[in-house]
């Protein structure tokens, strides 16, 4: 991404040339950037505005009075507290839990050598074409209550729970390819060394890949964890509680409860959208070197 | 009998270390093993199974492909709806997917040239890709509100009247011509305007994903063959139509795949914005399959006609391969 065309470069031009295109280029930039921006913009504006501001027409551009009370009386009028501590459990615990799975299977596609690891690796590769609706109702079946019968057996009765919006998503054949492509590029001296030096595989692994690799496991986790983050329909499906919803769940329902209280709304969906639009701020690098070379991979 | 002990205690030292390692690399792949096949290789396998048998809540009488003929003609009931939704499904892919492609490109056309403020640029357009459709969707049901929404005031602006948005059932084409005064048939009337919205909203949550993707397939393309054209006194219109594009096909094609898979499967973005409405008009197959069996209890119908949309994807998916593994490129 580094390098970039220059094509004012070499072909004699006219010297306002270069200058007009540049502000071409800027002009059409700018305005897909304020139409993209826009709704965010809408959003924060509307979420300090009072609820009669916030309903007039043509929307007020900015508040004439700020109303940060609106944060806290929407955040009253919902068990958000329970809903967040609810989304970064479940997102902390599927991202670390993915990421153990993943560099443990990948190790094993990468630097070992095992019988069936042709066919096995096909398979994985195979199950990432199937898409999560073909699978959803044999899934919720799965999870319903255990006087139901799956395969002979008793479902596993997982309906409102922790567990049944993390057990289902701790492996993924997506991010098993993303640490793989990064485990081939480990030179082999290095696992040649290690090994004179008497270290096993899972010690290789511990000791002298991983460290290697956190830029990796940052892409991985990253997007695991906004996968996580933003989940909705399964949630929707599988829970019925506050008690174990989601932050995304929990929006779905407070506009119906907000109702005409539009800026409370806003504000709601201003906390939800906030925390991940601030990891993406810290993190983006690695997200979107990540999907770069993924998206390339597939 | 000795004879035979010796080779085979040759052969087994390079032979004994394998099965360990065998062993290890399976303990390895275990847990995720395990995971996927639980709940990913059995259940499409089960998919398939429920889809064959009447299945409301409970496993009922066997039905063979009854539940897939019934989609596709039998029922007077259900084929109408199924046809109507693929139909539906295909719109809403026509009218967010090239859209979506054609700005991507030229903004990350755009943002590969040495500029100011490139890094913000990108930033900014990336934001609708990490936030929720659920929270997308608050904020553009507003946006788009008939009464009191932005989007009425900006078209008041320029002296247009105001629309139902999201709300509007009728055409896009019969909406513009009744605007002049002229009465479409019924089959010209178009796409309604709220699933047009739901494809705006679409490329508006999609559009930095595939920005990012451009990008990488631009910096894949070697400075030498720009550097060739130029002496050759190439004008910047030939570098793009002569160059760029043909070696960003592979690209592309892939963005295009990903493109309309991720909304032929998409569920959230038309929940949360119409829930299907107005009058049926956005009701996407993947929404039917969600109101057939979580709403009716059907699940085997539900599941043939979530494996019916599976085939659709799959097909997409192959001809991604067959043609990605041909190569849509020069050079």
């Amino acid at each position: 991404m580094a390098r970039a065309i220059t094509l004012e470069r070499g072909v004699p031009r006219f010297s306002m040339r270069p200058r007009v295109g540049a502000i071409a280029k800027h002009a059409v930039l700018i305005v897909v950037a304020v139409v993209v921006a826009y709704p965010f913009y809408f959003m924060i504006t509307s979420s300090l505005k009072d609820v009669l501001e916030a309903a007039r027409t043509p929307p007020t551009i900015f508040p004439t009075e700020l109303h940060p009370e609106n944060y806290s009386d929407a955040w009253n009028r919902a068990p958000w507290g329970r809903y967040f501590v609810n989304t970064i459990f479940v997102s902390v615990t599927v991202t670390v839990l993915e990421l153990i799975t993943a560099c443990l299977a990948a190790y094993a596609f990468a630097r070992m050598r095992f019988r069936g690891k042709g066919v096995l690796f096909t398979i994985f590769l195979a199950t990432l074409m199937i898409p999560a609706e073909a699978t959803l109702i044999p899934n919720y079946v799965l999870m319903s209550p255990s006087r139901n019968a799956c395969l002979g057996l008793p479902c596993l009765g997982w309906f409102d729970s922790y567990q049944v919006q993390i057990v289902p998503f701790i492996a993924s054949a997506f991010s098993i390819f993303l640490m793989r492509q990064f485990f081939l590029s480990i030179p082999n001296e290095l696992s040649d060394a290690a090994r004179i030096d008497g270290a096993g595989h899972l010690r290789f692994l511990w000791s002298i890949v991983l460290p290697l690799s956190i830029p990796a496991l940052i892409t991985a986790g990253l997007i695991t964890f906004l996968g996580s983050w933003n989940a909705f329909q399964w949630p929707l499906i599988v829970t019925s509680r506050p008690d174990f919803r989601p932050v995304q769940v929990g929006l779905s329902a407070f506009r119906q409860e907000a109702g005409s209280s539009y800026h409370l709304l806003m504000a709601a969906s201003t906390f939800v959208v906030a925390p991940i639009v601030v990891l993406f701020l810290v993190a983006q690098r690695y997200l979107v070197q990540g999907i770069a070379r993924t998206g390339i991979r597939g | 009998m000795a004879a035979e002990v010796i080779p085979a205690k040759v052969r087994a030292s390079p032979r004994r270390r394998f099965p360990i390692e065998t062993l290890q690399a399976w303990l390895f792949l275990l847990p995720a093993v395990v995971i996927i096949g639980i709940f990913k290789v059995i259940p499409a396998i089960a998919a398939f199974y429920m889809s064959l048998f009447k299945w409301d809540v409970i496993q009922g009488a066997f039905r063979g492909l009854g539940n897939y003929t019934d989609w596709l003609y039998d029922s007077a009931l259900r084929s109408p709806d199924f046809w109507r939704a693929l139909s539906t499904t295909f719109t809403y892919v026509i009218f967010t997917v090239p859209l979506e492609m054609a700005v991507a490109l030229v903004l990350a056309y755009l943002l590969f040239q040495k500029m100011r403020a490139r890094g913000l640029y990108r930033t900014l357009y990336y934001l609708p890709y990490v936030t929720s459709f659920v929270a997308a969707a608050a904020v553009f049901v507003w946006v788009f509100n008939p009464q009191y929404g932005p989007a009425n005031a900006v078209l008041g602006l320029v002296g247009v009247g105001g629309q139902k948005w999201l709300e509007e059932p009728s055409g896009i084409f019969e909406l513009a011509a009744s605007a002049f005064g002229i009465t479409v048939p019924t089959w010209l009337a178009g796409p309604s305007l709220a699933l047009v919205v739901l494809s705006l909203v679409t490329v508006w949550h999609y559009l930095g994903y595939q920005i990012v993707i451009f990008l990488a397939g631009l910096s894949n393309i070697s400075q030498e063959f720009y550097e060739a054209a130029r002496l050759d006194g190439a004008s910047e219109r030939q570098i793009f139509t002569k160059i760029t594009l043909p070696l960003l096909s592979p690209t592309t094609f892939f963005v295009f795949t990903v493109a309309s898979i991720g909304v032929l499967r998409s569920f959230d973005s038309v929940y949360v914005l119409t829930n299907g409405g107005p009058l049926d008009t956005t009701r996407t197959v993947t929404l039917l399959v969600f109101r057939t069996a979580f709403q009716q209890a059907q699940f085997g119908l539900g599941s043939a006609l979530a494996f019916i949309l599976t085939l659709v994807i799959l097909l997409f998916t192959l001809v991604q391969f067959r043609v990605l593994g041909r190569r849509v490129q020069y050079g």
